[in-house]
């Protein structure tokens, strides 16, 4: 039976399949890049996701709250001073009788600048810095650890004072006098973690392959050293925002009636005793800011590692 | 190494020499004199006060001199208190906050290891979210808050322990702990990310199939490749805490070195500036050598002294 019905079989009854070798090795279903795949896997973490929506509402409150009632940051009404409730005055008055509900939404504002300002000088001088310290090893980084031990080692408040004397006081010179130690700890942190990387497997690896010092540092050691960046970042933020609230308690900060979360602190702890709640309200955003930072932060790493990858 | 290790201390001696003389002249144009109500005082015993302080002669000459004197060993004498060689007012006040320091670095530092060994091995869980939760709690919560709180309720309402003073042990507890918190945060921080990283790496599930218990493969095999981060950040930490803190000294009333600086920069005592300048930063210089020497006996592969050999 069996063989009867291969003699059947003629040649005319086949056909050959259209098939391109092309099209077999092509892979099934969408592409998806890199980037596409942290997104993918930030959105499936829920606290990063509350932690950014929160960062979003603070921003939002920063430009809405401040309008939400009729006082301005700098109204005062001495009719009404550190009064806890005091009729619309929601979160209250200070010592000048200025409403604190708005004074904190405006705080706020000032202080989210600060920590875009105060990360972005990390992320633009200090990252590079390190990366090219770390890298280049030998003579470079020698000079270049040297020139971090200087500055580190010149006391910070006569240069604060010295530029106090050159610069009007607003957010200019808060910028550059951040970029002038701010960005150390960053530098040294990648330099750490880059002299760590670079004598590791994979790089040897990257390397026999013939992939160039840019493509070395960009593609294969960066991506290993930014969990400790995003770290490093989380704690430029609130030293910047206190480093603003130092700064205006000497003179170089904002100028007063304007405020910042750094400042409302500073100011409530003055009154800590007498009226504690001058400190908590202030104290309270920056903590949420902070929390959402890290929130968005863990968030981050997690979606960022390539090895977590699937 | 040898040869690395003498290298790197003619490099500190440069180092510290160029702190030195930047500082010195930007001191110079700080505003003001160091001279109280100098405009009452006649201008020949005004003329006197400065000749005797050598701050007649231009400033560099002023620098030689001060350089000269550095050479000897001699720091100068203070111009706030009269007489008193800044070396004195130094050792004075550096006891009480290496003290303080050291306590907070150590405690900081241990318990910050314990939290972040937690959040990293539990990560997702309450447990790590807790430690979040005290991390943030502990950076954005400014370290003269945290002062005053302990101070009050510890000190005061509940009356557990000295809330100010200096003397006995005791006293120096509540301070120490209010400068913890930033190294209880950074260490715990850095070695939650790091310690994440290589749990994931190949060699951990080596470590785990040859049969070693959880805790050692944690503590021999993964603890050791996490901790560059935060032994970087512990070196300036380190210094800036033993050099003791303005706000924490002032709460707790502890006659510590914190104060000093801030003080003689108001009043533009330009011996003791210098003087704090140069102790600062040589431990500042030692302490970044500290750490790349430690660099190396954390992991072998990283070698500083090139490779010359």
């Amino acid at each position: 039976m069996a063989s009867s019905s291969t003699e059947n079989l003629t040649p005319e009854m086949f056909e050959p399949v259209d098939s391109d070798v092309n099209e077999q090795e092509a892979l099934r279903g969408t592409r998806v890049s890199f980037w596409q795949d942290v997104w993918f896997r930030f959105r499936s973490n829920k606290g990063a996701l509350i932690g950014m929506l929160l960062i979003l509402a603070i921003g939002v409150m920063a430009i809405v709250g401040p309008l939400m009632n009729s006082y301005s940051y700098s109204e005062q009404d001495y009719s009404a001073t550190n009064q806890i409730f005091a009729g619309d005055h929601w979160l209250g008055t200070d010592k000048f009788g200025r409403d604190l509900w708005t004074r904190i939404w405006y705080g706020a504002g000032i202080s989210l600048i600060i920590a875009f300002l105060a990360a972005a000088i990390d992320l633009i001088i200090g990252v590079p810095y390190g990366c090219i310290s770390g890298y280049c090893g030998g003579k470079v980084d020698n000079w270049m650890q040297r020139i971090i031990e200087v500055l580190y080692g010149i006391p910070n408040l006569i240069m604060m004072i010295l530029l106090l004397i050159w610069l009007d006081r607003g957010i200019f010179a808060i910028a550059l006098a951040m970029s002038i130690t701010g960005w150390v700890a960053m530098a040294r942190i990648v330099r750490g973690q880059i002299l760590k990387a670079k004598n590791q497997e994979y790089v040897l690896a990257a390397r026999s392959l013939g992939a160039s010092h840019g493509r070395l540092l960009l593609k294969h050691m960066f991506p290993n050293v930014l969990s400790a960046v995003i770290v490093t970042i989380m704690f430029t933020i609130p030293t910047a925002i206190f480093f603003e609230a130092f700064l205006g308690f000497i003179g170089l900060g904002i100028r007063p009636p304007q405020a910042s979360l750094g400042v409302l602190i500073n100011d409530g702890f003055e009154m800590l005793r007498l009226f504690p709640y001058q400190i908590f309200y202030p104290a309270a955003v920056l903590s949420l800011l902070m929390f959402s930072f890290n929130l968005v932060g863990d968030g981050l790493r997690d979606a960022l590692d390539p090895k977590l990858r699937r | 190494m040898g040869r690395y290790i003498i290298q790197r201390l003619i490099y500190m001696l440069i180092t510290i020499w160029v702190i030195i003389t930047v500082t010195f002249f930007l001191m110079h144009n700080l505003p003001g004199s160091p001279l109280k109500n100098e405009h009452k005082i006649p201008p020949e015993i005004k003329e006197a006060i400065l000749k005797q302080y050598g701050l007649d002669q231009p400033v560099p000459v002023q620098y030689l001199q001060y350089l000269g004197n550095l050479m000897t060993g001699d720091l100068g004498a203070s111009f706030q208190y009269n007489g008193r060689s800044v070396t004195s007012l130094i050792m004075e006040g550096f006891p009480a906050s290496l003290q303080l320091g050291i306590q907070a670095i150590v405690f900081g530092t241990l318990f910050g290891l314990f939290l972040g060994c937690i959040a990293a091995l539990k990560q997702g869980t309450w447990m790590d979210n807790a430690t979040t939760v005290i991390a943030v709690l502990g950076i954005s919560v400014p370290s003269f808050v945290m002062a005053a709180l302990l101070s009050y309720f510890v000190g005061v309402k509940w009356g557990i322990l000295p809330p100010g003073l200096w003397g006995s042990f005791a006293h120096s507890i509540l301070p120490s702990l209010a400068l913890s918190f930033l190294v209880i945060a950074t260490i715990s921080r850095y070695i939650r990310t790091e310690l994440l990283e290589v749990l994931g790496q190949d060699y951990m599930k080596t470590a785990k199939a040859k049969g070693l218990s959880r805790s050692t493969t944690v503590t021999r095999h993964a603890l050791r490749n996490a901790l560059i981060p935060a032994v970087t950040v512990l070196g300036p930490l380190t210094v800036q805490l033993i050099t003791g803190s303005l706000v924490v000294e002032k709460i707790f009333s502890v006659p510590g070195m914190g104060w000093m600086f801030v003080n003689s920069i108001k009043v533009n005592d330009y011996t003791a500036i210098m003087g704090v300048t140069i102790f600062y930063g040589a431990l500042i210089v030692l302490s970044m050598f500290i750490v790349d020497l430690l660099y190396g006996m954390i992991d072998p592969r990283i070698r500083l002294a090139d490779g010359k050999e």
